[in-house]
């Protein structure tokens, strides 16, 4: 145990919405975690699980629901980052984009769009595109997977450094949405009939699903939960 | 409900400390896990109120001037943020053009009017009709506010025409990043001590309880 005093042992709880610091009047039972822990006084008796459900306590100040750690966090930050896993397959397998220049058209991948940037000479361009549609993307799958499975199980293991780690893929994963941005720029502008024509394809798609769904799964993960098994 | 609003704890850690005066430029970490807890505001509402105004104007510029214009064998075109967007729901993948829209325009502008409207109430130390709600908003939509990104697909995307055929900077490609600028001094801020600036009468009590 670290010096701070968390707000579980001194019965408080913070609104996640405008930060004020509140009396917990919370059931006990109400996130999962809870449920199997066993410093939480009541936490055992088997029939809370149904009393807590219907119940709970908004913020006295901006009206949102308070709640110790988010509910269902792991769970629901687990299917969100499958649902990205699965789709970053079609991100990479299908063309984002269609180019033809006079009358010669052809589809490209993400990683095709990569390895003609470094062709043509543009290195820097190459990385940029590289860095934020394969690094960053994998980057998140493991790192998120990572804290998922500690978090889990509860580990004491290298938690400030987890704790930043969780704040880092928060602060880049947004960069991902840069190849969707970029189709969307390149498809409004080359529009010349018979000429030349750019436009989006399918793969993008799957591409911006990847991005969303892993940042809502990071969202949906409680970093504080990486110090409940500090708690001793 | 009781409530302590001389403490602050930890988003990340759930560790308590108790809120100190920060001097300028100051913020606060927490000792255990070393996220930011606060920081001191070097924006009086005033002025937060006037780069919310000039964010306001930019924005517009923003999305009514052309981004790039390019040429190819005598022909021109022009795109704007929105005639970008629009360019993804045409096509098997148009269901990206609702995210997209979101990021770099509907976002932006909700961030802005919302913001302008709370401040326009929060100098004279009341709160707007809908504050709670307007506030619960500008956390959620942060995330969500991608102009920093558009701006680095503009330019990839220039460099990536200017290999086949000739592209010039808009108007709007400044604008794009002013507008980059002026949101993230605005926008990526604690704006927790409106809470504390704007207090009504009722609460006040419930402080003292
Ligand atoms: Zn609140
Ligand atoms: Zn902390």
């Amino acid at each position: 145990m670290t010096g701070a005093v968390s707000a579980r042992r001194l019965g408080v709880v913070s609104c996640h919405a405008c930060g004020l610091v509140c009396q917990d009047t919370l059931p006990q039972e109400i996130t999962p975690q809870a449920a199997h822990d066993p410093h939480v006084p009541g936490s055992d008796a088997p029939d809370n699980a149904d009393r807590g459900r219907s119940y709970h306590v908004d913020c006295p100040r901006c009206g949102a629901p308070l709640h110790r750690r988010r509910p269902n966090s792991i769970a629901r930050a687990w299917a969100l980052l499958l649902a990205g896993l699965i789709f970053y397959i079609p991100a990479n397998v299908l063309p984002v984009m269609y180019t033809s220049l006079m009358g010669k058209g052809s589809e490209n991948t993400i990683m095709q769009g990569v390895i003609e940037f470094w062709k043509s000479g543009s290195y820097g361009i190459a990385l940029v595109i590289f860095i934020a549609s394969v690094l960053v993307p994998c980057t998140k799958f493991l790192v998120l997977g990572v804290l998922f499975v500690t978090s889990q199980r509860r580990s004491r293991w290298a938690m400030k450094e987890r704790a930043k780690l969780y704040r880092m893929v928060e602060l880049v994963g947004y960069w991902s949405m840069l190849d969707v941005l970029v189709v969307a720029v390149v498809a409004a502008l080359v529009k010349f009939q018979g000429l030349s024509d750019i436009e989006p394809r399918i793969g993008i798609l799957f591409f911006g699903m990847v991005v969303i769904m892993t940042m809502l799964s990071a969202m949906s993960f409680d970093p504080r939960l990486i110090w409940d098994g500090d708690t001793e | 409900m009781k409530t302590f609003p001389h403490l602050v704890a930890c988003e990340h850690c759930d560790s308590v400390y108790e809120r100190t005066p920060l001097a300028l430029g100051q913020l606060a970490r927490c000792e255990r896990c070393d996220a930011i807890l606060y920081r001191a505001s070097r924006l009086d509402v005033d002025r937060w109120l006037a780069l919310t105004v000039a964010a306001a104007i930019v924005f517009v510029m923003a999305n009514v001037c052309p981004v790039i214009y390019i040429s190819f064998k005598g022909l021109h075109n022009e795109a704007t943020l929105w005639a970008s967007a629009a360019a993804l729901a045409h096509g098997p993948a148009a269901p990206i053009a609702v995210p997209t829209a979101m990021s770099i325009i509907i976002v932006p502008f909700l961030q802005i009017s919302l913001l302008g409207w709370v401040l326009m109430y929060a100098r004279f130390g009341k709160r707007a009709p809908g504050f709670e709600r307007a506030m619960r908003m500008l956390v959620a939509l942060r995330p969500w506010s991608m102009v920093e990104v558009c701006l680095l697909g503009i330019l990839v995307a220039v460099i990536k025409l200017s290999g086949f055929l000739q592209v010039a900077p808009g108007a709007g490609i400044w604008a794009t990043a002013l507008l980059m600028i002026l949101l993230t001094l605005i926008a990526n801020r604690d704006i927790h001590w409106l809470w504390e600036i704007t207090e009504p009468a009722r609460s006040a009590e419930e402080v003292q309880a």
